[in-house]
This record gives structure tokens, sequence and C-alpha cells, in this order.
């Protein structure tokens, strides 16, 4: 089953060098996902999340301290040279970002961005990407394709502009698709339109996708499996059913349980006390401890391992073992 | 509950006057129109229809919840109320004075106040919390060691310890802390009307719950009346008392609580709410409820304008505009499926008197 993964991260950890302390955003995750497999990452701002979904991208600023491995489609992508990084890039893993403003480029038409990337990668000529970029507006479902294409990005709605990173991020058939909260920046009415796009397209193309996000509603509509990071970490993974049916971490249980759907008739919402830690300054042991209800001595000294419990699922916690 | 009121923070009377019944703000026929820039020179003038006449009121003790799509005129509605706008026309009565009529501005704005969606940009980066929030009292003739005091009294209250907290600046507290800061703010000139725009969206979810417990807590202990202002329609199920439903700048559908989220008759009203996404895995959204973005208020379409986005929309739809209009005692819609005899054709039958 390992053997087979499109997405094979192993003890990833990412320290950022920069400011008067080294950070560690990313502190040993683990993760793989199948081919055709849809992974959420769930987590709060800090947690890890994007950046670890960054680093199967390498796109991390210089004096990013990259340690463990990672193996997409195969390739190892911390051995990657600058050359093959670029090759890499856009053919075999791609990227949609939360805010497709500052993703695309204003001064050049869409079209002409999707035909770059295409005639980057295939060197085909410009009509042949052309017909190809008006190919993907059509699939990714943009009203009057021919004449979107020679828009600038200012001219466009934010749910065109998604669905045209959308486009551009399958220009060159990748096989991984990396979403980083393609949708928060979204209307409701506009988030689950995407939302159901990403989803066809993924069945449609057999991709394997990772989506980051930090609303559970989110990655119940679209994900197979979710891993839920806390400081760093990931705390808690299993089948998307599981993890919002039967939560076992206390930092899942208390993101569900403060969950205001839950509210109905009760004046108060139940909530996790505290913040999250300070990444430069992490607790010993686990790093939930000084919030969780159920902590014990061992908690404070001793960090849990990620440890199979009954059924898909993970859990990082000595509670929970 | 720790009571840090012991006395009437200010000489000045405010408070009660109309009596319970009375709405605390009223909304009458608002407009505000926004012009184009780089339109009217050779060029037909246009205008952003951010807020086209709008009515509504906020009855004393409730929360009403205003919801929407971006562009929609909610945060424009708020600041049309806060008077950090002027409406092109209407007016806004306060517990039944005219703002900047009979109730002089001055005195307004110590009753209402507002909280804002970005909590670093509202707060300024020079002043420490503590001068931050007794800066308004000052202003309207506090002594600075009073004020002072009333700040760290507000902190405590909003759950950040003053001895701690009261000397930091903005930069060194976390988003959540800082919107408590923005609270206590809020709170220091002691309204009676506080207006919150998105000032929990940016927030993580963990930390949302808090400061929504936390506004519940106030509003409890200090007689509070909130506008709360949110594209969250779980959050504003759990918080609000009524919900107001925008569509490019007109109200769409006004109601109880329950009214809009059990029997909504607005279409719009039923597309946003099929918009949010499922907890449950095992029933998916299959079909998006709405296609396509927000129509651009610049050129708002004719007639109803959700008709282009409507499932039932017919001819009719395109020539007239709905009015608001109540359809049950606790709920008003702008539809003219209402509408008795509004020829459309899922319209109710028109009775003879």
């Amino acid at each position: 089953m390992q053997t087979a993964a499109m997405i094979d991260i192993r003890n990833l950890s990412v320290t950022f060098n920069r400011g008067r302390k080294p950070v560690k955003a990313v502190n040993g995750v683990s993760l793989s996902v199948q081919p055709g497999e849809v992974v959420a990452l769930l987590g709060e701002s800090g947690s890890g999340k994007s950046v670890t979904m960054r680093s199967l991208l390498r796109l991390h600023p210089k004096g990013t301290t990259i340690e463990g491995s990672m193996t997409v489609a195969g390739r190892d992508v911390t051995g990657l040279t600058a050359k093959d990084l670029g090759a890499f890039r856009g053919a075999v893993a791609s990227m949609v970002f939360q805010e497709p403003r500052l993703a695309l480029d204003p001064v050049y038409t869409l079209g002409r961005q999707i035909e770059e990337t295409i005639m980057r990668h295939e060197g085909i000529s410009r009509s042949q990407a052309a017909a190809r970029a008006l190919a993907l507006f059509q699939k990714v479902k943009i009203p009057s394709p021919e004449r979107r294409l020679q828009n600038y990005p200012h001219e466009m709605s934010g749910g065109m502009l998604q669905r045209s990173m959308i486009a551009m991020a399958l220009a060159c058939n990748p096989k991984v698709l990396l979403a980083d909260e393609p949708t928060t920046a979204l209307d409701a009415t506009v988030q689950i339109q995407i939302l159901l796009l990403i989803r066809d397209l993924q069945k449609e193309y057999g991709l394997s996708v990772i989506f980051v996000t930090h609303d559970i509603g989110v990655a119940a509509e679209v994900a197979d499996r979710i891993a839920v990071m806390y400081a760093g970490r990931i705390v808690e993974e299993g089948n998307v059913a599981d993890i919002i049916r039967s939560p076992r971490h206390p930092y899942t249980k208390g993101l569900l349980g403060a969950r205001v759907e839950l509210a109905h008739g009760r004046d108060r919402l139940i909530t996790i006390p505290g913040a999250p830690p300070d990444l430069a300054a992490m607790p010993p042991g686990c790093a939930f401890a000084p919030r969780c209800a159920q902590v014990s001595d061992l908690c404070r000294t001793e960090v849990p391992a990620l440890m199979p419990i009954g059924g898909a699922g993970s859990v990082a916690c000595v509670q929970c073992a | 509950m720790i009571s840090i009121v012991e006395e009437p923070a200010y000489d000045l009377p405010v408070g009660e006057r109309g009596g319970p019944a009375q709405p605390l703000i009223s909304a009458r026929g608002l407009i505000k129109h926004f012009p184009v820039k780089g339109s009217g020179f050779m060029k037909p003038k246009k205008v952003v229809r951010a807020v086209d006449g709008v009515d509504f009121d906020i009855f004393k003790g409730e929360t009403l919840g205003v919801v929407g799509e971006s562009g929609c005129g909610k945060s424009t509605t708020a600041r049309l109320l806060m008077q950090l706008i002027l409406p092109d026309r209407g007016d806004i009565l306060f517990d039944g004075e005219t703002v900047g009529g009979a109730l002089p501005l001055s005195d307004y704005r110590r009753q209402v106040q507002m909280v804002f969606q970005d909590s670093y940009a509202s707060l300024n980066p020079r002043l420490t919390i503590e001068e931050s929030i007794a800066f308004a009292p000052r202003v309207h003739g506090i002594a600075a060691s009073r004020a002072i005091a009333r700040a760290h009294d507000l902190l405590h209250r909003v759950g950040l310890e003053p001895s701690r907290f009261a000397g930091r600046y903005p930069h060194e507290l976390s988003g959540g802390q800082r919107q408590r800061v923005n609270i206590a703010r809020a709170l220091a000139l002691e309204p009676r009307l506080i207006i919150l725009d998105e000032a929990v969206s940016a927030l993580d979810k963990s930390v949302e719950a808090q400061v929504l417990n936390l506004l519940l807590d106030l509003k409890r202990d200090f007689g509070l009346t909130y506008l709360f202002i949110s594209h969250d329609l779980n959050v504003v199920r759990f918080m609000c008392d009524r919900v107001m439903v925008m569509y490019l700048g007109k109200v769409a559908e006004i109601g109880s609580r329950d009214a809009i989220f059990e029997n909504s008759r607005h279409p719009y009203s039923a597309a946003l709410l099929a918009s949010m996404p499922k907890m449950d895995p095992a029933e998916r959204t299959s079909e998006p409820p709405l296609s396509g973005d927000p129509p651009n208020p610049i050129d708002p379409p004719p007639g109803c304008r959700f008709h282009t986005r409507c499932s039932f929309a017919e001819s009719i739809c395109s020539e007239n505009l709905p009015p608001l209009a109540s359809v049950s005692e606790s709920q008003s819609a702008a539809c003219l499926m209402s509408v008795p005899g509004s020829r459309h054709s899922r319209a109710p039958a028109l009775m003879e008197a």
C-alpha cells in the first residue's frame, strides 16, 4: 500500500531561520496520499498546514531548513535540482492558491498565462497551446471562454479567477493537485461551486489532491481522509466520516465541539480555552497539553507519536493509545 | 461575573427614552451611491448602487444579523448607521430622534460603537492598548486617570489581565486578543448599540467561539443591542434574534431567526442557506444552489435584482421590482411569489376584500 502512494511524506520538518529565533513550523509530519485520493489538511492559522504543502513544491524562501523525505509520483522532491524543479512544478504537481489576484500576473491576459505554462512544459506552438487553453476554460465551466481568455485578471470576479487558476493548474495534466485554501476568500454561494468543480475534476482525471483548509465543513464536502494539524504536527488522521462522527484526539473533539451548529438552544458555546502555542517556544511534551482537559503528567514531558487506532485512523495522544 | 461599574462613569445622562417598544434604531429609505471613477466625462456617468433603499428597525436588546454575498451592501449599511459615511438620502432615527437633527452627532456616537473585521488595522499602532481604550472617554471630557482606570476594568472584563496587557502595543497581541481590545474600546463609552462588522470572521474557530461567548456575556451584563454582520450563517444562527438578508443593495428578506432559517420565503435566502457546506460526508451537496458570481452593483438588473440567478424567475420578475412586504407576523420578503396578484404563477391569488 505504501509503495504505491502518490505522495509520501516521511518525518518532514521545516524550520524558518529568519528573525531572532528559528521557528520550526512543521515538526515531524508523515503523510501519504494514494492515487486518486483527496486528503484535507485541517488546522488553524500557524498549525503548519500550508507550510507542509508548500514543501512539496519547495516553495519556501532561501535559508529554510527542510528535513525528512518527500516523494511525489516516485520522485524525491528534496533532492531535485533547480532545473528539475522547473519541470516538476506544474507538470507533476501544481498548486491552486488562496488569493488568485496575487497568484496571477496582472499585466498578461489569462489566455497568455495559460499558454505560456503549456509552451514552457511541452514545447508546442502558441496556436496549439491556445486551443488547449480554450478547452481548459470550457472544462472549468467559464461562460463565453473565448472572450474570457482575452481578459486581464482585474476584469474578472473572484470565482471566475479561481476557476482560471484551476484551469492553469491542470494545464499540463499533473498527477497531483495541491489546493491551499482555494475557497476561503470566496462567498459561500461561489465556494460551493468551486468545491464541486474540484471534486468533479478530481474524479475525472483521477488526481491526488491535498486540500488545505481551516473549515471542517469544506473538508467534509471534498475529502476522503482528513489529517488534523496542531502546532506543526499531525495530531489525528483518519477517513472523513470517522473524524467527523467520532473524533479521538482532544483537540479534534474540541474543534468539532466548538462548532456553532451544535449550539441550538444553548446560550454558550463549548470552547477550547487558551490559544495555540508560540512556535518559537513550544512546550515540552504534547503541544496541546496546556489547553487539554484530559492532561496527565506524561503529556507534559513526552511528545506522543501518531499511533494507529482501530480502523483506518491514527491519533497522537497518550490518552487514546 | 465581576461587576466593574460601581458608579455611573459619565456625568452626561444617556439612556432609555422612548420605552421598550420603540426600536432602538430605525433606518428609513437609506440610499448610498458611489460614483465610479473614470465615468461621466464623455461617457455615461456610472454609480455603484451600494445601498439602494433600505429600511429596517433594530429593537432594544436584540441582535440583528445581516447576511449576504460580498457587494450586497452589508458593510456600507453599517458605515451609514455609524455615520462614517453620509447617506445620499434617507434618515436614521435613534430611539425616536433623527441623528444629526434632534440628536447631535457627538451624543449619537457615544451610544453607538463599532468593531471592525481587521483587528490590527483598527488599532493605532503607536498607542498602548490602555491608551487606545481610554482615548474616546478622554475626548468626551473624562479625566485621564479615570479613563485609564476604566480601561483597566474593561480589559479585565474582556478577559485580558490589565497588569499583563495594559502597556502592550497592538503588534504584541494575537488576533483574538486584539479583537478583545477592540471590543473593550467599543464598550468604553457605555454605548447602547454595537455594530459588529465581521468582527469574528478573521479569527480561528477555537478563538472565534471564545469571542462569541464573550459577546453574549457582555450583551447580557451591559444590556446591549447588536447589529451583527457576518458571512457565516452558522454563526448568525447562533448569535441573532432576527436576520436580514441583503442582495445587491436591497433587503431581500428580514425576519425572526427561526422564520429565515426554517421557513425562508425568498429564493435567495434559501439558496444562501443551501450553499453552506454540509457537515455530513454522506450528504454532500451534489448541485450548486446558485450558479455564477453575484452581479455587479454598478448595473443591477432591472425588476427583481435576483431574477438573473433565480430558478423561479418568470418574465414578470424582470419588469416589476418586488416591494418588501410582510408575509407573516415575524417575516417580510421582497419576492413577487409572495405578493398576491403579482402575475407570477406562484403568487397567491388576490383576495377580494
